[in-house]
């Protein structure tokens, strides 16, 4: 089975400037819907309880809804999670109470109702945990990007680094303005989800310039232009591209399928991350370092000692 | 070309053999078991509750499929749960027999179901998380500017008396948030006091200042000191909070220390989460009070009259039973510290801190009682137990000695017991989570059924579009899972549903290596290379671009290893050793079963990758 059958390059870079400007609307549009809709961050930032309880029957929530504000609480949610015999609670801070004393009190009140509810899960998470998270997260995401970048400088040069990163950070914000689009919610596995694309799809990229610098070293290759070496390098590696992607995406999926509601917007992330992944990475990256003029010269000098050595067999 | 060398094959076979031995614990499942621990600082579970436990067993007429001590616990593994919960009331009757006041912690357990010599081997199955078998957890923080607080109260008093017995006359001493400042008239007075509070007080660090007219010295702790009061409080609090875990009946209980000021405490398989916040939180008290030595007091202990009006007959502890009055000398919140040490004759003791008022007290109580025994009792869920019960043997203040001890062991019982009564330093919970057993059960179901259809959708794929060799990428994927839950289970790093998605994840970004060395060798097919040069060519062009993906991908996996916490550790731990594992199970494995199959051919016309498709020559 071979089910890419290219005849010869595709000329993906005269295109260049069309796959640009798809993404940079793409970008504007998560920008626009991150500023005005805002993420809608789960209870692990904003400080807050949730819980979730499961009954043997399908529950009116409107009942319930009624008995949690019974109790002075505003500003609650109450929702299914998953099936609809399991309900998801959100309560918010409250100050000057001793925090885990609210989901007993729910919980109490929901007995009064219905004798057979059963509490799954509580998690309650006090206001000054929240502020780290959210803090160790934009840490964490520096860290990545800068980690990478020096990585892709020291490996490649500077003006792939550049293109990776901004073609990757495109994928991020994307995939940001997917969940406050359709204000899915952003937990912290979410954002474990978005920086493991973000390390992955880098790859796509890498493979790309690995193909780049090959080409740029042959001899035979000296005639042609940058933009038919980056049209060679993404045309060689597109069968890979596709089903590498497609391979990951079936676990993903699985995930998806049957992973159940705690992994649902994990899994998410990673699908939208891996489908645009495969088109940042290999249009828009690709396009930005030649926008930056790559050039033979950049690549072939500076690891021409390098390349006499053999790379190890495994 | 495509042979490798014996030194080779033989790593893969020790790496794989490895994985599978460690895997193995896994396989086995658990059985219930149950658990018998000390539920008190002053007794210790040894080898010799194994004998108490079996015999108990015995003559209840039940069957244990082993018993084990570990040092601090014995379990007892039981083929059903039903035989489990029969010998868990066999051993609570046999070893508490006051039900109200047990002294061993009886728990129901799950155990390793896995052979003994595969545990003597340290194979221990995956150590799952909270969120996967249920319990509670909590984030606790303390607040620790209250210990330095009570420290420095001491203090102020310390300074006090101290300027008092050596007749130093000051103008006032006052407490300011971090600083304890003693005015003077006079220079020469001044310099006095000085000299005396740096020898007498060496935690002090002083500092001189004038204000109008009058002269001052500043005192603050030595930063050394504030060190030395948080670390202890810290661990105070911790020994605490072990002493009321203990109650719950938790089998494995994780009290640990987080950062500078936070305390976890997790509970697998406690459901009563109301309980334990109660427990908890719950503050214990310390009193001492003066043993009531009177006739009447001798006959109510033998039971042979009331118990004198005022005084309080105590059955539990130390020296019991004994009668004391009701009046208390000092209380737990009074005491500042307690610690092992020895007396001038180099026996054990244990040296005790009060703060200024209540050692005032006491001076007063001992010199009208000298030589008369007192007491003190440690207060829980309103029961006394006493501690210990000492003669006076000379007028008390706030510092002074319980001497007489066995040996240094039973000094630092006592000195444990003493400070454990109350809590350091104020805590409170800032982040709670409760996860049901069911819960758990589904969490642990849905993560490895999405690993394992989504395996099995990649191996059907790799297998239709590169047969054979598909065939090894799939066998070199498996390796993978086998040697990443190997590791996991030799490390015995936490397994969290957040984790299973990593496995999950990392399987399918693993796949990846193979799909690029195929293509790698299929290219070179289609370029005319021969069969066994294009297997060669295709692993040596694919090793660079294979380091360079999994490099990015480990940047990212370690920046959430360094800066996440909760699930997203749980999920970076599992992606950074699956990382690893992949790079060696889909390049070397997979060569291995390459040379294996391909490298012995003395020929090879053509290769099992699929069907390899060229453009027709224009």
């Amino acid at each position: 089975m071979e089910f890419f059958r290219i005849k010869r390059d595709i000329p993906f870079m005269r295109h260049a400037l069309v796959f640009n400007v798809i993404s940079f609307v793409t970008f504007l549009l998560a920008v626009f819907f991150l500023a005005t809709r805002g993420l809608h961050f789960s209870i692990e930032f904003t400080g807050g309880t949730v819980m979730e309880v499961a009954y043997p029957q399908a529950p009116d929530l409107e009942k319930v809804r009624t008995t949690v504000g019974g109790l002075g609480f505003t500003d609650t949610q109450v929702q299914n999670f998953g099936t609809s015999r399991d309900v998801l609670i959100r309560l918010p801070l409250r100050k000057g109470e001793t925090s885990a004393r609210q989901s007993e009190q729910v919980l109490e009140a929901l007995r009064a109702d219905d004798a057979k509810v059963e509490l799954r899960r509580v998690e309650f998470v006090g206001p000054q945990v929240g502020s780290e998270l959210a803090t160790d997260g934009a840490m964490a995401l520096l860290f990545v990007v800068i980690g990478i970048m020096i990585y892709l400088a020291v490996r490649f040069e500077w003006k792939f680094a550049v293109a990776a990163i901004v073609a990757n950070l495109h994928d991020v914000i994307i995939i940001l303005g997917f969940f406050a689009f359709f204000q899915w919610e952003f937990s912290l596995s979410v954002l474990a989800a978005v920086l493991a694309v973000l390390g992955y799809s880098v790859n796509e990229s890498v493979v790309i310039f690995d193909r780049v610098r090959e080409k740029f070293r042959e001899r035979a290759a000296r005639a042609m232009t940058a933009p038919q070496v980056l049209d060679h390098a993404i045309t060689s590696t597109i069968s890979r591209t596709i089903i590498t992607h497609g391979s990951t995406q079936m676990m993903v999926g699985s995930m998806l399928l049957f992973g159940g509601p705690t992994l649902h917007y994990f899994a998410l992330a990673l699908t939208i991350g891996i489908l645009f992944g495969i088109y940042s990475s290999v249009f828009v990256a690709a396009a930005i370092a030649m926008w930056l003029g790559v050039k033979r010269e950049d690549l072939v000098k500076p690891v021409k000692k390098k390349d006499d050595e053999q790379p190890e067999l495994p | 070309m495509n042979r490798y060398p014996l030194w080779k094959n033989l790593i893969v076979a020790i790496v794989l053999a490895f994985g599978l031995l460690y895997t193995l614990p896994n396989f086995f499942g658990e059985a219930p078991a149950v658990q018998v621990s000390s539920g008190k600082a002053t007794i210790k579970v040894d080898a010799s509750m194994m004998g108490r436990v079996e015999s108990t067993l015995q003559k209840a007429g039940l069957q244990p499929s082993g018993v084990f001590f570990d040092g601090n616990s014995v379990k007892a593994r039981f083929r059903d749960t039903d035989t489990q919960l029969k010998a868990k009331d066999a051993l609570s009757r046999e070893l508490n027999p006051d039900a109200n006041e047990p002294v061993y912690v009886v728990a129901l357990n799950l155990l390793s179901d896995s052979p003994q010599w595969l545990t003597s081997l340290r194979a221990l199955p995956m150590y799952l998380g909270l969120d996967l078998r249920g319990g509670v957890h909590f984030l606790l923080q303390v607040d620790l500017k209250q210990a330095l607080t009570k420290r420095l109260d001491s203090t102020g008093g310390d300074v006090r008396s101290l300027l008092r017995d050596k007749n130093v006359r000051h103008a006032g001493i006052t407490r300011s948030a971090e600083t304890v400042e003693v005015r003077f008239r006079e220079a020469e007075t001044r310099d006095r006091a000085r000299g005396l509070i740096a020898d007498q007080l060496p935690a002090l660090a002083i500092a001189e200042a004038a204000e109008g007219t009058d002269l001052k010295l500043v005192l603050t702790l030595k930063p050394e000191t504030q060190k030395e009061v948080l670390d202890t409080a810290l661990k105070q609090n911790i020994t605490t909070l072990h002493n009321r875990v203990n109650e719950l009946g938790v089998a494995e209980p994780v009290i640990q220390q987080q950062g500078a000021d936070r305390i976890v405490v997790q509970l697998p398989g406690v459901q009563d989460t109301a309980k334990a916040k109660d427990i908890l939180g719950r503050t214990a008290t310390l009193e001492a009070r003066l043993v009531d030595g009177s006739l009447e007091a001798q006959n109510a202990i033998v039971g042979s009259g009331p118990v004198p009006f005022g005084s309080e007959l105590f059955k539990v502890g130390r020296g019991a039973p004994v009668v004391l009055r009701k009046q208390v000398i000092f209380s737990g919140e009074q005491l500042t510290g307690a610690q092992a040490t020895f007396d001038e004759n180099q026996r054990a003791a244990v040296g005790i801190q009060l703060n200024d008022a209540a050692g005032r007290v006491l001076r007063e109580v001992s010199r009208e009682n000298l030589k008369k025994p007192m007491a003190v009792v440690l207060f829980e869920r309103g029961k006394g137990e006493v501690l210990t019960v000492a003669t006076i043997q000379a007028e008390l203040g706030s510092r002074f000695q319980i001497t007489g001890m066995d040996n240094p062991q039973a000094a630092n019982d006592l000195a444990l017991l003493l400070r454990a009564g109350a809590l350091a330093a104020p805590m409170e919970i800032i982040e709670e989570r409760t996860i049901g057993p069911s819960l758990g059960a589904d969490n642990i179901s849905k993560g490895f059924n999405s690993t394992l259809y989504g395996f099995i959708a990649i191996a059907v794929f790799m297998v239709l579009y590169y047969v054979l060799f598909g065939v090894f990428s799939t066998i070199a994927l498996a390796a993978n899972v086998l040697l990443l839950i190997a590791l996991l289970s030799l490390l015995q790093a936490t397994l969290t549903l957040p984790g299973i998605a990593a496995i999950a994840l990392t399987l399918g970004m693993a796949i990846d290596a193979n799909v690029l060395i195929n293509e790698r060798i299929r290219e070179e097919l289609r370029n005319g290379v021969s069969p066994q040069m294009a297997i060669s060519e295709g692993y040596a062009r694919a090793w660079a671009t294979i380091l360079d993906s999994n490099v990015t991908t480990l940047i990212a996996g370690l920046a959430l290893l360094v800066f996440g916490s909760g699930a997203v550790r749980g999920f970076a731990i599992v992606h950074c050793l699956g990382i690893l594992t992949s790079i060696f199970s889909s390049v070397v494995v997979s060569r291995a079963l390459v040379n294996f199959w391909y490298g012995r051919q003395k020929k090879v016309s053509k290769l099992a990758i699929g069907q390899i498709w060229k453009a027709a020559t224009p």
